[in-house]
């Protein structure tokens, strides 16, 4: 427990604590506003749109969130010193190295992929994913009230990249990160000794073609067995289309933006697979190359 | 007293300053938000439901909040602080031990800049459940996507400035994905075939070395302090402008007029 408690009082692990308490109470309280808008028939918000005067009404919320905010802020500023460690020494590595932690979720995806998925390409992604939103999801619903029934792939989509592959990620590297990115459980001492055997093998490798012969050469059929794999993940999306394209959902978003959504969509669920054959199967590479590993 | 503070607000110069008085008349709310350049931010009348806690989470003002307090305690640091790395850590050390309130700005800066990406993330949050980047707001939102960026970005530099092991090494640590960007990157894919060094490629470019270095950190130094926040406001001007003319904050009933 002792080992929590050092993780926990970390003036910059503060953050994550309210990060954590405030995500799960605004998650929990989104949901309930939801799912009452959706049952009772009419929108909560609706009852409260007549116009009020924004001196005194707005202005007096905006007024007490700010003492609110400030009083939390210099009592907080008070009691906690912001850290100050050993001068900076570029010859000694402290273990581990951790990124500020609103990187963690992306440091922790190093893990899973090489940096220039991890760390380039799919950040890349999020950003650009971010702001195609708008322009992809074609439901008119739920346009400034909480709701849940009537736009349920978007609302799940989204708290599942929020909450999982963003937040749970930044509390895992937290938490769960010791020394060597090895996993450690909060509670269990750091052992800056540890060693784990490297036993992670390629994908190919569990259908008996190995990545490389004797000569360390790359097995051309590994390479083939490796893009198959990929082009055959992504080449859902056209299968996907075939099957569903007479739907009325799909009529409306028509081939370009269901392309966008689809790939958008299987970039982000390859993290959630990869970490499972990571975990489970202890696979290293689905593709290798003399450029880049997949 | 009654009869002094009624003469005084008869003064031509009282009334250049105040343009009306304080009886409480509609008219008067109305001018209390136009007549004033901070509160002309807001429109004179808003639904009820925009004022709702419950609704919006403020999480978009406190955001601001905090870009002000940082602002503001940034500036005062800057008094104390020289990004040339013989000095920058006996300044934090300085700061710390020996001026007045020093450690109290430092602990305010820092800890509103964490707060401040968590609610940047909580804001995006609301604004996702609530649907509020449908039309005509989907700019709105790509502005928005800028700002998050930014704000990661601001607290990012910010964080090697102490010049200590714990900022050195997180920057190295995030600085390091650079090195592996396909094709200016290199170790990325494509990047060493393209003629890219450990002394010419992107991530050179970012640190102004080969590693995490001096001229890191006044390059930090001035991103922190003088490019991202400006770039920042310029986009936090167009988010706010656009949020007045797309008609306030998104509601059920109140999509394109205001």
């Amino acid at each position: 427990m002792h080992n929590l408690w050092e993780i926990v009082s970390k003036p910059d692990n503060i953050p994550i604590v309210l990060l954590l308490f405030m995500v799960i109470g605004y998650t929990l309280w989104s949901f309930k506003k939801a799912l009452k808008n959706d049952n009772q028939g009419f929108l909560d918000e609706s009852k409260l749109s007549d116009k009020i005067q924004v001196w005194p009404s707005l202005v007096r919320v905006e007024f007490l969130a700010t003492l609110f905010v400030m009083v939390i802020l210099v009592f907080w500023s008070f009691l906690i010193d912001a850290p100050l460690e050993e001068p900076a020494n570029p010859t000694l590595t402290p273990n581990p190295s951790k990124a500020p932690w609103y990187f963690l979720g992306l440091q922790e995806m190093l893990v899973y992929f090489d940096p220039w998925i991890a760390g380039v390409v799919l950040p890349t992604f999020i950003i650009i994913g971010l702001m195609a939103i708008p322009y992809i999801d074609i439901n008119e619903k739920g346009n400034g009230y909480y709701t849940f029934k009537e736009r349920k792939f978007a609302v799940l989509t989204y708290c599942f990249g929020f909450l999982i592959l963003w937040v749970a990620l930044i509390v895992l590297g937290t938490f769960w990160r010791g020394p060597g990115w090895y996993f450690f459980f909060p509670w269990e001492e750091w052992d800056t000794h540890r060693v784990v055997a490297l036993t992670n093998v390629d994908l190919s490798e569990l259908f008996g073609i190995h990545t490389r012969a004797a000569d360390n050469s790359l097995n051309p059929m590994a390479v083939i067995f490796g893009v198959a794999l990929i082009l055959g993940y992504y080449a859902l999306i056209p299968l996907y289309w075939m099957k569903k394209k007479n739907s009325d959902i799909m009529k409306k978003l028509g081939a370009v933006k269901y392309n966008i959504v689809a790939f958008l969509f299987l970039t982000m669920m390859a993290l959630p697979i990869k970490m499972v054959l990571r975990i489970a199967l202890n696979i290293k590479y689905i593709l290798v190359t003399p450029w880049f590993n997949i | 007293m009654l009869k002094l503070r009624e003469k005084l607000q008869q003064t031509e110069v009282w009334k250049s300053i105040f343009r009306h008085n304080y009886q409480d008349t509609n008219r008067n709310r109305a001018l209390q938000i136009v007549d004033n350049v901070f509160l002309h931010l807001h429109p004179v009348r808003i639904s009820r439901h925009a004022t709702n806690i419950g609704f919006t989470w403020g999480m978009g003002g406190i955001t601001f909040l905090l870009f002000l307090v940082l602002t503001i305690t940034g500036v005062i640091l800057m008094f104390y602080y020289r990004p040339a790395a013989e000095y920058a850590y006996e300044d934090m050390k300085y700061l710390m031990n020996d001026v007045a309130f020093g450690p109290l700005i430092r602990n305010m800066h820092r800890w509103a800049a964490h707060a401040m990406v968590i609610t940047v993330m909580l804001h995006m949050f609301r604004v996702f459940l609530t649907g509020s980047y449908k039309p005509p707001r989907q700019f709105n939102w790509v502005v928005g996507v800028l700002l998050l960026v930014l704000t990661l970005l601001l607290s990012f530099t910010g964080y090697l400035l102490p010049w200590d092991q714990l900022a050195i090494w997180a920057v190295t640590v995030g600085t390091n994905m650079a090195r592996a960007t396909p094709i200016l990157g290199h170790e990325g894919p494509f990047g060493a075939e393209l003629g890219m060094r450990i002394d010419n490629d992107i991530r050179f470019v970012l640190l102004g070395g080969t590693q995490v270095g001096p001229p890191t950190l006044l390059r930090f130094y001035v991103g922190h302090c003088i490019f991202l926040p400006i770039i920042a406001s310029i986009f936090m001007i167009v988010h706010f402008w656009r949020i007045r003319k797309d008609g306030g904050i998104s509601g059920p009933t109140s999509n394109g007029q205001e």
